[in-house]
């Protein structure tokens, strides 16, 4: 057997269960006596309740309860602030956290007015159909200027404004770099996100156990701890009487770390009203208004450069679409703020931005988290300069490159983790290079006069970016060698997908040389572990694989210390392989580590004292800050000159985030990152009316990228291990799907020679229509 | 996304379902593959308190290819048979041509040719086809049978000239002249998606490689499948150059009135008419000889 676990690309362990059907997810749960919940959902962007009936709807046969935010009670609370914001010196932050009903106002269209409990979903949607609600419709908020405008209507009547947040960070002197540029180029950009539309929508059930006085809840959430601790305490009921469990989950990508969504706050609260079983399950309807988003901003940008096309400052000023409610702080657009200065050595920085209220759907991180929007600033402002200055692009980003030295590198602001922005390790021309070798960069400009003499229309595109990863606070991890030899590692973190049971089960077993196959992974069960953050901004690898690692490392140490004593030998004389420890050069001479499990919990006989039973450690890890990321993306694009239909002919990924665990894992990471990178370029987009309504909430109107959209890529490493983990890793949710945005308005500027035609893409999403627009302005 | 309460039934002869329908008129629609109706009833935009279920009515699915190539296709014939049926891909071979832009294979296997033109989506693609191919509707109702052209069916947006109590029971297909070409073409945002815009040409040329007739007619363009006789009119008498192909594209473009979608712009929508009327139209040239 391999002794060297991590690094191996292991197929992954929970695929038999996913693939044959025998993985439980939350809408699998059936309860004997389980009722259903269904939600009258506003059909407005902004309108007063004048009036809500529901006698029809309590009267239909079949319904348990109807309740409006009159009913709650004392429960009616506004949700916590999940993430407040930094210390920040002279921001402005005006936090308003969504409501678990509507009272009053409603101000977004999707947000819940009346829940109905009945014995089907069938009758439970019937009766809210019975529901009459008197509305006064209200003008809305939904242009980003329009709102910081003195006379624009006011999602919150009770703030002076719009402004949710208006935030400025500085490094450096820009005015004095501004002065002594050679070369100032302005730009403005807007940058429109859509929905995650994981495969699983959004889900709970909730039991009440009135004999074990215990509440079990099944969440589709990223964070099972932190849902286990809020329920406690918003129901009155101690922590262990609350199990929350997070089972497989078909994505998360961001939204499912929101909390607490009003259905999170309302199922469990029925269930134990009710005493029995309540389920909801969220259609892609609702998901498309009332699960969380990401949404448009829009920058003005200006980069001062000396004559060489060295970045002397950036000066950047941007608005924030943060929907109705801002539960999750500053984190999106802190993101885009600190992840626009990108790889490159920018002495000076002058940023500000302020985040808006509008009469959407609420915004919190969706895979990128606003880093996408910051990339795409920078990278085209570099294209608009290389132009400028007559480089070439590669060569104005090889100039700019934080030098392999400079690490760690410091950009004096301070990021969403509330750390200053401090670039750990990296090694980023490598990165370029390897990117413009495998897409062929040096030989495109005459493959693309080839393709062009036939009528073709190609363009390549080559990015990069970082990734700010693998932040805190901390999480933990408990190993144990049971007495059949196998080991389990329970962590706090939910799993969506990313492989956990693999990852995790790889760097124990690179510890205690078992197989990884022999490895049992929990996540995101309140019951067998409860401590723990959850799984956002590219961070499972690192802090729980580190905490995971670390206990491994200790469960070590139980194994040979037990093992010296049976031997009665010294630990150095032994080895830890294949299940089991044996001396070195006596191979006879073996115990297995079931045996010594079963050693370490005596069942008879005197222990020494302070003794510790058992094969088994906790440990927990909190970096001192986040790891950052880094690659590039190259693409060959073909447009249709005619249709703007594009097709991808080439998609190279170079990805540095440390050690890699697991290169197959990594490489589904990537490619799943670069698919919605896809989709948020040229596929997906959100599309509202002025009055608020979204004009495309299902998936036959909202185009998600198919398999056929998304090309085979080149996926290919260079490893700068990360100082600030023992593993030497770096976080890789985010990576595949940053700089995606910024690659496509880069190729298809190319393709189509836009800025020989005094044509630039200058916002994301595209489509081909929006594209023949920008082509032809005058229609 | 549950739908609403309805009574379900399933007849198994044509009678009896037309007498079925004739009873709840307005209340009641007929269920055939459920490719649109179901989502529509999920959604809850849809809700028929009866459905008369289709599926076990028998003969209604038959397509049969006639001694002189003109072709019937049974309302009731799944739209994954017709392509794959090798006597209707050779008489009239823009039907496979089309049906295979039609969504993805798991609802072809399921929607039927007759639900798809009774539902009238002006997006869709065989309302087109059949203005192009000059279909006519064969219709019963308990009160008889009538003929339609397919240039009279289509009267809006999913609205036909269906009255309440009425079924399509047939498409009938006239033969395509010798040296006729045909070709469907669209552009769609995803592959198995709703066209941008789509156009069906049928082109007949004489022995001496003159045109001597042309059909053509849009999805996507309009409140109904659009037909283009202006356009089509101008290439007869021509060999269909690129200027008289530019010629027809150019007039096309005025004979269609894209209403634009969250996809795409009218003036997209035109844009790309012309364009993919003259590559149809060229497609279909070739093929003609």
């Amino acid at each position: 057997m391999e002794t060297r676990q991590i690094g191996r690309p292991l197929t992954r362990n929970e695929d038999p269960r996913l693939l044959t059907g025998r993985a439980l997810f939350v809408d699998d749960v059936e309860l004997p006596g389980m009722l259903h919940a269904a939600f009258l959902r506003s059909p407005h962007a902004r309108a007063a309740i004048r009036s809500i009936d529901t006698d029809a709807a309590k009267a239909r046969a079949g319904v348990v309860a109807v309740i409006t935010a009159e009913d709650l009670g004392e429960y009616w609370q506004p949700g916590p602030l999940l993430v407040p914001p930094p210390p920040i010196k002279g921001m402005v932050f005006r936090q308003r956290c969504q409501v678990p009903l509507a009272k009053g106002e409603v101000r977004h269209v999707g947000e819940p007015v009346v829940m109905v409990v009945a014995e089907s979903r069938y009758v439970a949607e019937d009766a809210v159909g019975d529901i009459v609600v008197e509305y006064e419709p209200l003008p809305p908020v939904i242009g980003l200027e329009a709102a910081l405008s003195s006379d624009s209507p006011r999602v919150h009547a009770d703030l002076p404004d719009n402004i949710a947040a208006d935030v400025h960070q500085a490094k450096g002197d820009y005015a004095a770099a501004r002065a002594k540029a050679a070369h100032l180029i302005r730009r403005r950009f807007t940058y429109d996100r859509g929905a995650s539309n994981p495969m699983e929508t959004r889900g709970i059930v909730a039991q009440w156990d009135h004999k074990a006085e215990k509440l079990t809840v099944w969440d589709t959430t990223q964070a099972p701890v932190f849902i286990r601790n809020g329920l406690a305490a918003m129901l009155g009921l101690s922590e262990r009487q609350v199990r929350v469990v997070a089972p497989f989950i078909g994505g998360g990508f961001g939204p499912k770390m929101m909390m607490f969504y009003p259905e999170e706050v309302l199922v469990p609260w029925m269930a134990l009203r009710l005493d029995r079983p309540v389920k909801w399950i969220e259609d892609r309807l609702e998901h498309f208004t009332a699960t969380t988003q990401e949404r448009s901003q829009v920058h003005d940008c200006e980069l001062a450069l000396d004559a060489r096309g060295k970045i002397l400052g950036v000066r950047d000023d941007f608005l924030m679409d943060t929907g109705a409610y801002n539960p999750y702080g500053l984190t999106v657009p802190l993101n885009s703020q600190c992840t626009l200065l990108n790889c490159y050595d920018v002495p000076a920085y002058d940023s500000r931005f302020r985040a808006i209220y509008t009469n959407r759907t609420l915004v919190t991180p969706y895979r990128g988290a606003g880093r996408q929007h910051g990339i795409f600033v920078m990278e085209r402002m570099l294209d608009a300069a290389a132009r400028e200055l007559g480089l070439d692009r590669a060569e104005i980003r090889r100039r700019n490159l934080i030098p392999a030295d400079a690490f760690p590198y410091h950009n004096e602001l301070i990021y969403q983790d509330f750390a200053p922005l401090t670039y750990d390790s990296g090694n980023y021309a490598p990165i370029l290079d390897k990117a413009l070798h495998a897409i062929g960069y040096a030989e495109f400009a005459a493959e693309k006069a080839k393709a062009r003499a036939e009528g073709r229309h190609l363009g390549l595109g080559v990015v990069c970016y970082v990734e700010g990863t693998g932040i805190g606070p901390y999480e933990g991890a408990k190993v144990r060698v049971q007495a059949s030899g196998k080991v389990t590692l329970a962590t706090g973190v939910g799993t969506q997908g990313q492989g956990h049971f693999t990852s995790f089960a790889q760097v124990v077993a690179e510890q205690l040389g078992v197989d990884v196959r022999d490895v049992e992974v929990t996540t995101g069960d309140t019951d067998v572990f409860d401590w723990g953050a959850g799984t956002f901004a590219s961070r499972g690898a690192v802090v729980t694989g580190s905490a995971a690692h670390g206990a491994a490392v200790e469960v070590r140490t139980k194994i040979l210390k037990t093992a010296a004593e049976h031997f009665e030998c010294a630990e150095a004389d032994l080895v830890l392989a294949d299940g089991a420890v044996s001396i070195a050069g006596v191979p006879e001479n073996r115990i297995t580590l079931g045996e010594l499990a079963r050693l370490a919990n005596p069942m008879r006989g005197a222990v020494k004292p302070g003794t510790v039973p058992g094969l088994e450690a906790t440990s927990y890890f909190g970096p001192q800050m986040g790891a950052t990321a880094a690659g590039a993306h190259a693409m060959v694009i073909e447009i249709d000159a005619q249709t703007m239909r594009p097709t991808i002919l080439r998609y190279v990924v170079v990805h540095d985030c440390g050690t890699v665990l697991n290169p197959l894992i990594l490489s589904g990471q990537i490619q799943g990152g670069v698919a919605q990178g896809i989709g948020n370029a040229f596929f997906e987009e959100l599309v509202w009316t002025d009055d608020g309504q979204l004009l495309n909430a299902s998936l036959a109107d909202y185009l998600l990228p198919t398999a056929l959209d998304v090309p085979r890529m080149d996926v290919l490493h260079t490893e700068t291990p990360s100082p600030l983990n023992p593993l030497g890793t770096k976080g890789a949710g985010e990576g595949g799907a940053i700089p995606v945005g910024a690659l496509f308005a880069q190729a298809i500027e190319d393709a189509l020679d836009l800025p020989a035609r005094g044509i630039e893409v200058s916002e994301i999403p595209l489509s081909p229509s929006r594209l023949w627009e920008i082509c032809n302005p005058s229609g | 996304m549950k739908p609403a309460p309805f009574d379900w039934h399933a007849p198994e002869s044509v009678a009896e379902a037309l007498a079925l329908k004739a009873r709840h008129g307005e209340d009641a629609r007929f269920l055939a593959g459920g490719q649109s109706l179901v989502p529509a009833m999920n959604f809850r935009i849809a809700q028929p308190a009866v459905l008369v279920d289709l599926n076990r009515v028998a003969g209604l699915d038959a397509i049969a290819v006639g001694a002189d190539g003109s072709l019937t296709i049974g309302a009731m014939a799944r739209n994954a048979a017709i392509e794959r049926h090798a006597g209707a891909v050779k008489s009239h071979p823009i039907l496979a041509e089309a049906l295979h832009e039609v969504a993805h294979p798991q609802v072809r296997n399921r929607g039927t040719l007759g639900g798809n033109l009774s539902h009238a989506d002006p997006a869709s693609e065989m309302p087109a086809v059949m203005l192009a191919l000059a279909a006519r509707f064969l219709i019963r109702s308990a009160r008889g049978e009538r003929q339609v052209a397919a240039a009279e069916f289509f009267l809006g947006p999913l609205t036909t000239a269906l009255e309440l109590d009425e079924m399509l029971a047939e498409i009938r297909l006239p033969p395509l002249p010798p040296r006729s070409g045909t070709a469907w073409l669209e552009i769609a945002r995803r592959r198995g998606e709703y066209a941008m815009m789509g156009v069906a040409a049928v082109v007949t040329r004489d022995a001496a490689g003159i045109c001597t007739a042309v059909r053509l007619a849009c999805c996507s363009a309009g409140p109904t499948p659009m037909a283009a006789p202006k356009a089509a009119a101008s290439l007869v008498g021509t060999k269909l150059t690129d200027a008289d192909l530019a010629q027809a594209a150019a007039l096309l473009k005025q004979e269609i009135a894209p209403t634009g979608s969250v996809q795409a712009s009218p003036a997209y929508q035109r844009h790309l008419a012309g364009v993919i009327a003259a590559r149809a139209l060229a497609t279909a040239w070739e093929r003609a000889a």
